[in-house]
């Protein structure tokens, strides 16, 4: 057909040749170089923005796997096996003394320290007690914590090696560790694999003993107290603002002020809570829910403006079905827009809590920022949270600091992302189509 | 053909203002109870802006005002000690687009029961939910599959589903707003079809586009004109033997 009107031909009817004109423009060439250019144009995009992609995905690859290889190292330890023999220093203190009412007390009386650094000194000569590190004997209380029995005994425990022993096991020190360590290797009473230690302890000015867990604790609580503040209040807050308050010129400014609130600096969040919580309502300093109130103050208007939009989204003739039916308001909302927009309300959430959990200043200026030695017991205890605590490790002039605060990092990442996946794996169960 | 026996709903002196426009001037009207009554007139005549002040759907919309006095078996919709709630459950309403909740058809026929605290117990509302779906026509097609989403139907057993959903709170009256624009013919067919099966259970009021539809549906017919009401009566005089002239230029297809 169209070749027969392309070629044309004397007895073609009146127009033929305007319309074989017409037709040969989208065979010239200067067409053909247009869709060409256009391909090559769509081909350029395509590259600009897989180029992109993979851009970020390496930063984070490169990230990630940096942090992975130099913090692995903060998760083991060198440890060193060391003849104890509690009977020396236990005169009269039994088993069962240990283990009562006032076991803490009787414990005190041990002293543990002088017992850690004999018997180095009986094993591995004058520098022994070098080999071990200064919280050493905090491995002894331990066990006998653990098993009061061994008070009136001679044992050999596994305790941590100093900073110096423990990098030259990991290949990285100054030959006078080397020695040492060879020597302990020469006698079969030192080993470097996982420990616990960096997950059950918290902070010390010993890197050796040195530990996430009351950082991961201080995290937990004041992540609990923002997630229970700002999601109820922010949701509420939003649903309130979409489905019931009037148009008029206080729910605007309320409105400017909400999403002026999502943009303010941390900081300012920071001063704030210190000029309101701690020096106008006396608040603890340094406490969890100091921490988790401030936090969720910055949090809230992230949540509300997502949750604002994801109501937004709910089409309206859902509410229309549900009004004619006899609804009222809040059984509307209840059981219609809320669990269509909570999909959206829990994105919201997540990215305003992944904020709050990577947060330093703020928490600085109420003071959690703290030398914390212990976990915190409760809400109002002394705290500090793993950010805060990487950047206080990161700051420390001891040289086992270094690969303490990269697994402190990989710890924070971990955290970041099991919170990531359960509130991802929260809002596929809540989306429905429609 | 049934003419006006019951009256159901009264209108009078209905005026309708959307912030500084008023959309409905003076409209007086009766419904009632055992016809279908179908409103017609051109787009944006006010036809469906009346249709919602029955149910006072209009009260969620933000500058809606609403003068004069309509009235539901003599009782006044819009006085103070009226509950908005319960009259929208003796008022029941369908939709121009279908727009069953994404839940499962048994939960979308069974929400307006439950809600009302209609059924005592799982039996009774299993009953509920045949029994309105059977009267919506649908029963047959879904007994089946009760479980699976409403939303998953196709449009015309949507727009059923909407009405057997309705229909489950045992409502007076059931408005509805243009209720075939969205389907094919044949799923319109089957909506009259229903429509027409209902009349007598229910009040009906219906908004159209469609002349011809109202002419085979209903048996009262008002023509609306920029936000007045021109001329009420029985459909076959307004579509045979129109009084007015306005009435007539549309029904003949002057303007639409």
């Amino acid at each position: 057909m169209s070749d027969i009107a392309l070629e044309g031909g004397p007895n073609m009817p009146a127009g033929s040749k305007e319309r074989t004109a017409a037709a040969a423009v989208w065979t010239s060439e200067t067409m053909r170089r247009r869709v060409a250019s256009r391909y090559a144009a769509e081909r350029r995009f395509r590259g600009i923005g897989l180029f992109a992609v993979l851009l970020s995905g390496g930063f984070l690859a490169f990230l990630l796997i940096t942090m992975a290889y130099k913090g692995v190292g903060g998760f083991t330890q060198t440890e060193i096996r060391l003849p104890v023999d509690f009977a020396s220093i236990s005169a009269g203190v039994t088993p069962e003394a240990l283990s009562g009412a006032k076991g803490d007390e009787t414990m005190a009386t041990l002293d543990l320290e002088t017992l850690v650094n004999d018997a180095a000194k009986a094993q591995f000569g004058e520098e022994g007690p070098s080999l071990l590190s200064e919280g050493a004997w905090l491995s002894l209380r331990s066990a006998l914590q653990a098993d009061p029995s061994l008070v009136n005994q001679k044992t050999e425990l596994w305790v941590p090696a100093s900073g110096e022993v423990d990098r030259a096991a990991k290949g990285d020190a100054d030959p006078a560790a080397e020695r040492q360590l060879g020597a302990l290797k020469a006698q079969d009473r030192v080993k470097t694999g996982f420990s616990t230690i960096f997950l059950s302890s918290s902070d010390s000015t010993d890197p050796t003993v040195v530990g996430i867990w009351g950082a991961f604790k201080g995290t937990l609580l004041t992540m609990l107290v923002t997630a229970i503040l700002a999601f109820p209040v922010g949701m509420l807050a939003a649903v309130y603002l979409e489905e019931y308050a009037p148009r008029n010129r206080w729910t605007d400014l309320i409105e400017v002020s909400i999403n002026n609130l999502a943009a303010v600096p941390s900081i300012i969040f920071g001063l704030l809570g210190l000029a309101v919580f701690l020096n106008f309502f006396n608040m603890p300093r340094s406490a969890p829910i100091v921490g988790g109130l401030t936090l969720a103050l910055m949090t809230m208007p992230v949540i509300v403006i997502a949750g604002r939009n994801a109501i937004k989204a709910v089409p309206p003739s859902i509410r229309d079905a549900a009004l004619a039916m006899g609804a009222s308001r809040v059984q509307v909302v209840f059981h219609h827009v809320l669990p269509l927009a909570m999909p959206g309300i829990l994105t919201g959430a997540i990215i305003g809590m992944a904020r709050a959990l990577g947060e330093t200043a703020p928490l600085i200026m109420i003071g959690m920022r703290a030398f914390i030695s212990s976990p915190p017991s409760g809400f109002t205890e002394p705290a500090t949270v793993l950010p805060v605590q990487i950047f206080l490790w990161s700051d420390e002039v001891s040289q086992g600091f270094v690969e303490k605060t990269s697994a402190a990092i990989v710890v924070l990442l971990l955290f970041l992302m099991t919170m990531n996946a359960t509130a991802i794996y929260f809002r596929n169960r809540f989306e429905r189509r429609w | 053909m049934q003419i006006m026996n019951t009256t159901k709903m009264t209108a009078r002196d209905v005026d309708v203002f959307y912030g500084e426009k008023q959309a409905i001037k003076k409209v007086s009207i009766d419904v009632s109870n055992d016809n279908v009554t179908a409103f017609i007139g051109p787009s944006g005549c006010g036809k469906s802006t009346f249709l919602r002040t029955l149910n006072r759907m209009n009260d969620t919309v933000a500058g809606a005002r609403v003068n004069g006095k309509i009235e539901l078996d003599g009782e006044d919709i819009y006085a103070s000690g009226m509950d908005v709630v319960l009259l929208r459950a003796r008022v029941g309403m369908v939709f121009q687009k279908p727009n069953p909740f994404p839940k499962s058809i048994y939960e979308n026929i069974a929400y307006g029961p439950r809600i009302h605290g209609l059924a005592a117990n799982k039996s009774e509302m299993d009953h509920i939910v045949e029994k309105s779906l059977q009267r919506a026509g649908l029963w047959n097609e879904v007994k089946d599959r009760l479980n699976e989403s409403g939303t998953a139907l196709s449009g015309g057993q949507q727009q059923r589903l909407c009405i057997a959903r309705a229909v489950a709170v045992d409502p007076e009256v059931i408005l509805m707003d243009e209720p075939c624009s969205a389907l094919d013919p044949i799923a319109t067919a089957k909506i009259e079809e229903l429509i027409t099966e209902l009349r007598g259970r229910f009040a009906i009021v219906i908004v159209t586009h469609n002349m011809q539809q109202a002419a085979r549906i209903s048996q009262r017919t008002a023509f609306f004109h920029l936000g007045e009401l021109v001329e009420y009566g029985p459909t076959a005089e307004i579509f045979t033997n129109p009084k007015e002239v306005r009435t007539q230029d549309y029904i003949t297809g002057r303007y639409g």
